[in-house]
C-alpha cells in the first residue's frame, strides 16, 4: 500500500503523535541525568525535581515585596496584554477589512496605507511607541496591534473582495443595499477567515509580548524569563516556555471550536 | 409601444475592443428569449448590460419605456451558472434574504410577525421549485440541480419584472438538465414570468424559448477581428411551438391507446 494511502486511526494518532515528544523528554533526561552526574550543581540542564522547587517558589510562595504570587501575576498580567492587543486588532480588522473589501473608494484611499503600515518591522516602531505612550501597558499592547492588525485587515479585506462576483450581484438583484450587503453577505462570510486570520496571528502576537516585556516591564511571563536569565535559572525560563506554549496551544484550539460552532458552513459537510 | 424592455442601438467596447454593435432588441412581456452564438460573440455581456452590471458604450435600455439606471436592481432577477446562492444561509435563509432587504433596510432582518410572513412566502416559493423538503439545508450539502432550484427560488421571491438566466444549466448532468428544463417551463407558466436566457446549448435554446436571438458579427476583418462586434444576426420567433408540445401530448395518448 502506499503511505500516501495509509490513514491513522484517531486511537493510533494520539500514539503517534506523543511518540516524538517522549522522545525529546526522554534524551532531556538523559542528558540532564549525564550532566548532574559529572557536576552536581548544574544549572544548565535542570532536572525535573529541581524546576518543580523553583516553581514552587513563583507558584505558591507569595513575594516578599509586593505581596503577589509571581507565576499567578505574571500570567494574569501577560493575558491582559496579549488581550486586549488582540481584541483590538481583530475589532479593527472585521471593521477595516470589511469596509477596504467592500467599497471600492475606501479600498483605493485607505489600501496603499494599510499596506505600507503592514511592510513595516513592528520592532522597529517600538521605540516610537515607548517615546510616544511611555513605558507603561498601553506601548506593549500598541506593538501587538501594529503587528498583527494590518495582516488581518489585509487578510480580511483580500478576502471580502475576493468573493464571488456572482454573489454581489446577486445580493443586488433581490434589492439589498451597501450597508445591507456589508452587514448580511459580507460579514457573516470573512468570519470564519476573520478567526483563521486571528488563529495565524497568535505566534506573531506573543513574540511582539515577550519582545516588549523583556524590554520594559516589571512584570509578565516574558519579563521573568529574560529577569532570570541572569542568575541562568534555567529551572524557572524551562517552566516558563512551557507555560507559554500550552497557553498558545490551548488559545489555538479554543478559536478553531468556536469557529466550527458558529460557522458550520464553513467547514465542509459536518454541519 | 408594447415591449417591456427595449435595446436602442446599443454598443459595448472594451478600450479598442468592439464586443457588441448596433444592437436593436425589443423584448415582450411574457416572452422566453434564448440567447445562443459562437464563444466570444458578447451574450454574457449583453446578460451583464441587461442586468447593470455594466454599462454600454453607447446606445440606451429601456424597461417600460425608462432608461435603466446603470445598476442590478430587484427589477431585475438573475441565475448564475455558479455562485449565485449564499454559502452562509439556508435555504429558507437564502429566499427570505430578499424580503428581508426590502422591509427591514437598516436590520436587514425581519422579527415577529412579520418574520413568519415572510418565512411562508418563502416556504411556499421553496416548495414550488420542489425543495419543500430542503428548507434548513445548506447550499454546500445540496446538489448541484437543488442549488440552480434555489437560485431561481431566491430570484422569484422578488417578483422580477424580467428573470435573466447565464447559462443556467450548463453545470448540471443530462437528466437533471430535463427536470430543470420542465421545472422553468412551469414557473414561467405560472407566474407569466419574462425571461431571457444564454445558453451554450442550441437544443435547449429550441426546447424552452418562444424567440432565439444568434449573436454572432456581421462583418469580419481578417487583419483586426476585434473591431467589428457581434450583433443579432438571427431572430426567431418560434411561434409553432405550442401546437407542437399539443401534437406531441397526442401523440402519447395514441401510443397508449396502440399499446393496449
Amino acid at each position: 500500500m502506499r503511505w500516501v494511502n495509509r490513514h491513522v486511526r484517531p486511537g493510533n494518532r494520539i500514539l503517534l503523535g506523543a511518540i516524538p515528544i517522549l522522545l525529546l523528554v526522554l534524551l532531556y533526561l538523559v542528558m540532564a541525568a549525564g550532566r548532574h552526574a559529572a557536576n552536581p550543581s548544574d544549572k544548565i540542564l535542570p532536572l525535573p525535581g529541581a524546576m518543580a522547587e523553583g516553581m514552587a517558589a513563583l507558584l505558591f510562595v507569595p513575594d516578599q515585596l509586593s505581596g503577589q504570587l509571581i507565576f499567578w501575576a505574571d500570567t494574569v498580567a501577560s493575558l491582559q496584554r496579549l488581550g486586549l492587543g488582540l481584541g483590538i486588532s481583530t475589532l479593527s480588522a472585521l471593521f477595516v477589512g470589511l469596509l477596504l473589501g467592500v467599497l471600492p473608494p475606501v479600498r483605493a484611499t485607505f489600501g496603499p496605507l494599510v499596506t505600507g503600515i503592514a511592510v513595516i518591522p513592528p520592532i522597529a516602531l517600538l521605540p516610537v511607541l515607548f517615546i510616544a505612550f511611555g513605558l507603561g501597558e498601553m506601548a506593549k499592547v500598541a506593538l501587538i496591534v501594529i503587528g498583527i492588525a494590518p495582516f488581518m485587515v489585509r487578510d480580511v479585506a483580500a478576502y471580502v473582495a475576493d468573493l464571488p462576483r456572482e454573489q454581489m450581484i446577486k445580493a443586488q438583484t433581490l434589492g439589498a443595499s451597501s450597508w445591507q450587503l456589508m452587514l448580511r453577505v459580507a460579514l457573516p462570510q470573512a468570519m470564519p477567515r476573520l478567526i483563521q486570520a486571528l488563529r495565524l496571528s497568535l505566534g506573531p502576537a506573543w513574540v511582539f509580548l515577550i519582545s516588549a516585556e523583556a524590554i520594559a516591564s516589571d512584570i509578565g511571563l516574558g519579563y521573568r524569563i529574560f529577569l532570570v536569565r541572569r542568575y541562568l535559572s534555567m529551572d524557572i525560563i524551562l517552566p516558563y516556555v512551557g507555560w507559554i506554549a500550552l497557553l498558545a496551544i490551548l488559545m489555538d484550539m479554543a478559536l478553531t471550536w468556536s469557529s466550527r460552532k458558529a460557522f458550520p458552513w464553513a467547514h465542509g459537510a459536518t454541519h | 409601444m408594447s415591449a417591456l424592455l427595449s435595446l436602442r442601438n446599443v454598443w459595448v467596447e472594451y478600450g479598442d475592443k468592439i464586443v457588441l454593435e448596433r444592437v436593436d432588441l425589443d423584448i415582450e412581456a411574457g416572452s422566453f428569449v434564448s440567447i445562443i452564438g459562437p464563444s466570444g460573440a458578447g451574450k454574457s455581456s449583453l446578460l451583464r448590460i441587461i442586468l447593470g452590471q455594466e454599462v454600454p458604450t453607447s446606445g440606451t435600455i429601456l424597461l417600460d419605456d425608462i432608461p435603466l439606471t446603470p445598476e442590478c436592481g430587484p427589477d431585475r432577477g438573475v441565475v448564475f451558472q455558479r455562485y449565485s446562492v449564499f454559502p452562509h444561509l439556508s435555504a429558507l435563509g437564502n429566499v427570505v434574504f430578499g424580503l428581508e432587504c426590502e422591509q427591514a433596510p437598516f436590520t436587514a432582518r425581519l422579527f415577529g410577525a412579520k418574520r413568519r410572513g415572510a418565512i411562508a412566502q418563502a416556504t411556499e416559493m421553496l416548495k414550488a421549485v420542489g425543495l419543500g423538503d430542503s428548507l434548513n439545508l445548506y447550499p454546500a450539502q445540496m446538489s448541484g440541480g437543488m442549488q440552480q432550484r434555489l437560485a431561481i427560488a431566491q430570484a422569484l421571491i422578488k417578483r422580477p419584472r424580467i428573470l435573466l438566466l447565464d447559462e443556467p444549466f450548463g453545470a448540471l448532468d443530462p437528466g437533471i438538465r430535463a427536470d430543470m428544463h420542465a421545472l422553468i417551463t412551469q414557473l414561467w407558466r405560472d407566474y407569466s414570468l419574462t425571461i431571457i436566457m444564454v445558453t451554450h446549448d442550441i437544443r435547449e435554446a429550441f426546447a424552452l424559448g418562444t424567440r432565439v436571438l444568434t449573436l454572432d458579427k456581421r462583418r469580419r476583418d481578417p487583419h483586426a477581428p476585434h473591431r467589428f462586434g457581434a450583433t443579432a444576426v438571427y431572430d426567431l420567433p418560434l411561434t409553432k411551438k405550442f401546437k407542437a408540445e399539443a401534437e406531441a401530448e397526442e401523440s402519447i395518448t395514441l401510443d397508449r391507446v396502440g399499446n393496449n
